[in-house]
């Protein structure tokens, strides 16, 4: 599964994230290296183990539905970027969800 | 809409907002309408290093949605992240449920329009946290409010089994109904509490191969699902029928033109990378907390009007008018609280009471008289005090200037006239005023009966007992035949 | 000025009335702006922390001080303090103000520990030499050409160096035992679930917990003492007693088992480190303990199997960093997408974004199932082997790492060889159970050495009764 340069531009897209071309070239190598590296797991038979998706035994950790204290405005804002009146503020989007 | 040769194969995604006071992973207030960014903390914010921990109402209340709809509660489930970059996401990525939904596989089943019953097949509700809002509209750049993120969500999505926009429309209406009578949502379309996205493929009739399906996002009312639903077929049909193809993709219904068009096509669709979150642990629904749920769950529609019919005597068609709503069922059987006349009752409410909500536009709750007044109304005539037609006098009074309906009645000296001498000598005058009609009665015309009965109501302005009017005047009547 | 070492001795010295809080976080102070090319410090809480001492000195004399009364304590750059920069040595991070406390942050404070500054580290807790901080290298106060370790190393130098007597750090595969090891001081990673992770800015949020440094096992079970414990903020976070750590110290240790996994013993492995571990187990067999070798057949797949499983959780933890509401955005973006392409690719390094796009590849359409649920596949086979292992023996005797201190730049070209470092640390945190690095004396250059402890899941009193008497062994 060796991994391309356009490989890396489908998850660079994904990760929110872009390289220059000699960065990139850096990311496929490193990449390849490291991913091979993990294939290293399929020497292993897993077809009759469990994934491990918890670390902990514990289950239902429920909190009461009573309400908390609360961020002042200012608060929520202070390390805003860019913001305008109570608002985060960002370039537009044109994409709707 | 009824093609001759095509059939259109619909599914639907609801999200319903939970109406528990705080979010779903966080204490943060969920009310609606606060200032911008002022229900928010450090979680709901993502900011770094924050945790999230489950809300025990968002259990509850999906439990309550799962059993409301036979489904499957999962004794084990858990949390997975949905990632992708939006400016209203604060972390990145939505803590949703994938692999293992708390709920799977039920039934919704509803009337449509003309009586036929239809079901629809659920394949699972699950529970997930809302994101913030983004507003495009006001300035070149967009603002951000993260109230709503974190606000508890539940994802109700059927299977393929909707074959047209009534019947979506219909689906729709019956979600929301149910959620009303669980308490576990206010429904309100329009506030985004309920939220309908729709897939929508077409074939032709009687094929087993589904076409290329569209996604129609952003719904916000039931007229508008169906709207869209109706263009959205439309549109595929004419692409077919002029030899092109469906191209999967997100659509986006634009009410003013009613029509559909194309946001996103698949080959810029997400891979969400969904993994399980592993801040969070498994929810496990043992039989003892499902029968714990069950036992506090609040009457269903279907439940309700079978008890209406049973417990008050109704036909089953009041029954089902006013179990439609669950707030005008509880103002019925308030108002038979304080009346034995359930029937006079349900035609009250299902008359008067929502004639003029319908006019004005109001709820039940925004209603101004109170179902003692209603009740009121119906024992004055039901004890004989008042006629039906002053009744209805009463009620635009008390509509007008409100009162206690017995003093009203009593004040404006609207207190039904039974006394037989009395009447006898209305019924006298009447009789020697009007010779002509006297004449044309006796000599056969009986539909002039009539006549006499309303001379005489108009004469004692309404107030006298039409039993008692009616009596004598037959009894009159009939000796001058002799 | 007199650097004190232990908080024990401090805390005499404050009784006898030697010293006092105040006078002694005055010098310490200024002693680590002398002391600043180790770059272990990123900022010192001058004002707070004097604030701090006066309160620690005043509630001494009324005899209501906490058990952390003096302490002075640093937090490595990655744990919330309200009204303080949390910046994780990113540049991405680098003008946040956090505007709420972790919940260790106000256990410590309840205790009246003294916050003396916040410490360098690997950007976002990814490294194993401390090389990856946005705020440059920190420098092994033995030899300054080394590094200290990573991630935590700034809060292993910060103990190492005596500019705080104890320090927090955060522990994912290591990051908290390596630099203990290559820094000559006991640092300890809890059972996962022991200590809240609310305020720890995640990496890998599986893996994640927080732990204490320390230049005395008796101080480092004082400080776990206090930051363990169940957290309501924390869903994963252990509802278990927390026992009275320091008090069972000094117990006798006679009847444990030892076990020393036979994997751990391979090539890697520099032949004088194997020597340290060969005397630690000599000293233990001396007090009468058992000693046996053990099997932890799947130890070959550890790096792999956490590389996948740590990258694919930090791909998602790390996409908050999005400049939107709190971290850097980059000038004048002109579309969303632009904003959040180039402020993520200008704010952070490149072992974070190395890291970010392999987790995004193996949690991606079609590579999920190969890389990832095969990852967790094996994770459990590694927890089995542990299992396995520990009905045989109570505690597992392991280097901390295969070789001492190595040279700043030296493994900087190649990343696997990097993470090939956490040979021996990355498995405790596959398996969620505690680990231990104790010093075991030095090499023949000087450098320290360190043996690390692995105990069953929420035996820490175990692990550091056993540390306590390897530290009373003075090996050399």
């Amino acid at each position: 599964m060796a991994v391309t340069p356009k490989d890396v531009d489908y998850i660079a897209a994904l990760a929110h994230l872009k390289f220059g071309e000699a960065e990139k070239a850096a990311m496929v190598t490193d990449m390849n290296n490291i991913l091979s590296y993990m294939e290293k797991l399929n020497e292993l038979n897993t077809d009759q183990v469990d994934p491990l998706t918890a670390i902990t035994d514990a289950e239902n950790v429920l909190r009461p539905d009573e309400p908390k204290t609360m961020l002042q405005n200012e608060d929520a804002l202070s390390n805003a970027p860019s913001k305008i009146g109570p608002f985060f503020r960002v370039p537009k989007v044109i994409d709707q969800l | 809409m009824n093609h001759p040769k095509y059939e259109a194969v619909i599914g639907l995604e609801v999200h319903a907002q939970l109406s528990t006071k705080t979010k779903i992973f966080c204490g943060c207030s969920t009310k609606f309408g606060a200032a911008p960014n002022s229900q928010v903390c450090p979680v709901c914010l993502g900011m770094p290093g924050v945790l999230p921990v489950l809300n025990e109402k968002v259990v509850e209340y999906v439990i309550r949605m799962g059993l409301a709809h036979d489904c499957e509660i999962a004794e084990k489930s858990t949390f997975a992240r949905k990632n992708y970059f939006y400016p209203d996401l604060p972390k990145g990525y939505q803590i949703s449920q994938y692999e293992d939904p708390i709920c799977a596989n039920g039934t919704v089943r509803f009337k449509l329009e003309d009586g036929t019953e239809k079901s629809v097949r659920l394949m699972r509700i699950h529970m997930e946290e809302d994101a913030g809002k983004s507003l495009h509209d006001q300035h070149q750049d967009t603002f951000v409010d993260l109230n709503r993120a974190g606000t508890p969500l539940i994802e109700i999505v059927s299977m393929p089994d909707i074959k047209t926009a009534e019947e979506a429309g219909a689906y729709l209406t019956k979600l929301r109904q149910t959620v009303r009578y669980l308490e576990i949502c206010d429904g309100n379309m329009e506030e985004g509490s309920l939220r309908c996205d729709a897939n929508v493929s077409v074939m032709l009739k009687g094929s087993t191969v589904f076409g290329t399906r569209t996604e129609l996002k952003n719904l916000n009312s039931i007229k508008f699902v169906e709207k869209a639903i109706e263009a959205e077929i439309a549109r595929q049909i004419d692409i077919i029928e002029e030899g092109g193809k469906i191209i999967q993709a997100t659509m986006l219904y634009d009410p003013h033109r009613n029509e559909t068009r194309v946001m996103r096509t698949k080959e810029n669709a997400h891979d969400y990378r969904y993994f399980p979150d592993p801040d969070l642990v498994m929810v496990h629904v043992t039989p003892d907390r499902i029968d714990s749920v069950r036992n506090n769950m609040p009457e269903l529609p279907d439940q309700k009007q079978a008890r209406l019919i049973s417990q008050y005597s109704i036909p089953a068609y009041d029954a089902e008018v006013l179990s439609a709503d669950k707030e005008l069922a509880a103002y019925y059987e308030a108002v038979c609280r304080e009346t034995s006349d359930y029937k006079a009752a349900s035609n009250w409410v299902m008359g008067e009471v929502m004639r003029v909500m319908k006019e004005k536009l109001l709820s039940i709750g925004e209603f101004s008289l109170s179902s003692s007044q209603i009740a009121g109304i119906v024992n004055l005539i039901k004890d004989g005090k008042i006629s039906t037609t002053i009744g209805k006098q009463l009620f635009e009074e008390l509509l007008a200037n409100g009162g206690n309906p017995a003093e009203v009645v009593e004040a404006k000296g609207w207190i039904q006239v039974s006394d037989t001498g009395a009447i006898e000598a209305v019924i006298d005058e009447i009789i020697a005023a009007n010779p002509g009609q006297v004449a044309e009665f006796l000599s056969g015309k009986d539909k002039l009966f009539g006549f006499f009965v309303g001379q005489t109501m108009k004469a004692m302005k309404g107030k006298g007992n039409p039993k008692v009017i009616n009596d004598l005047l037959v009894q009159k009547l009939e000796a001058l035949k002799k | 000025m007199k650097l004190y070492s232990t908080f024990s001795e401090f805390r005499a010295d404050l009784q006898s009335g030697k010293v006092t809080c105040e006078g002694y976080v005055t010098d310490l102070l200024k002693e680590i702006k002398n002391q600043q090319d180790l770059n272990c410090y990123l900022e010192t809480f001058d004002e707070s922390a004097l604030d701090q001492a006066r309160k620690a000195d005043a509630k001494l004399k009324a005899g209501q001080a906490g058990k952390l009364a003096g302490m002075v304590i640093a937090i490595k750059d990655v744990i919330n303090i309200k009204g303080k920069k949390v910046s994780c040595a990113s540049k991405i991070l680098e003008n946040f103000t956090s505007v709420y406390h972790a919940t260790v942050i106000e256990k410590l404070l309840a205790e009246d520990a003294i916050l003396i500054g916040r410490t360098n580290m690997d950007e976002f807790a990814m490294g194993s030499s401390n090389e990856n901080s946005a705020f440059g290298p920190v420098r092994n106060p033995v030899d300054k050409t080394r590094v200290p370790g990573g991630s935590s190393g700034g809060s292993a130098v910060a103990v190492a160096a005596k500019l705080a007597m104890t320090s927090l750090g955060s522990d994912t595969g290591g990051s908290i035992r390596f630099p203990a090891a290559l820094c000559g001081v006991t640092g300890m990673k809890p059972t996962y679930g022991r200590v809240s992770r609310y305020g720890l800015v995640a990496y890998a949020s599986s893996f994640d917990q927080i732990g204490p440094f320390a230049n005395s096992v008796s101080d480092l079970a004082l400080v776990m003492e206090v930051i363990s414990g169940h957290d309501e903020k924390d869903s994963t976070s252990s509802p278990k007693p927390v026992e009275p750590f320091g008090q069972g110290l000094g117990n006798s240790i006679s009847s444990l088992k030892f076990g020393i996994p036979k994997q751990y013993l391979g090539d890697g492995l520099q032949p004088e480190v194997r020597e340290k571990l060969t005397a630690a187990a000599g000293y233990l067999k001396s007090l009468g303990c058992q000693v046996t070798e053990v099997e932890l057949p799947h130890t070959e797949y550890c790096i792999a199997t956490y590389y996948i499983l740590t990258t694919a959780e930090a791909s998602s933890n790390l996409a908050r960093y999005d400049g939107v509401r709190y971290s850097f955005r980059s000038k004048d973006p002109v579309t969303l997408n632009d904003m959040y392409v180039r402020s993520r690719s200008e704010g952070f390094g490149a072992e974070v974004k190395r890291r970010i796009m392999l987790g995004t590849y193996v949690l991606s359409a079609g590579y999920y199932d190969a890389y990832y649920t095969k990852a967790q596949k094996v994770r459990r086979l590694i927890r089995e082997d542990f299992t396995k292992a520990f009905d045989q023996v109570d505690v597992l005797l392991t280097p901390t790492s295969p070789s001492p201190a190595f040279k700043i730049g030296e493994k900087t070209t190649n990343p696997l060889e990097m993470y090939l470092s956490d040979i021996y640390t990355v498995s405790a945190n596959l398996a969620g159970i505690p680990g231990i690095s104790v010093p075991a004396g030095t090499a023949s250059d000087g450098l320290p050495v360190g043996v690390q402890l692995l105990g069953k899941h929420f035996d820490e009193q175990t692990l550091l009764n056993a540390a306590y008497h390897i530290e009373k062994a003075n090996l050399k």
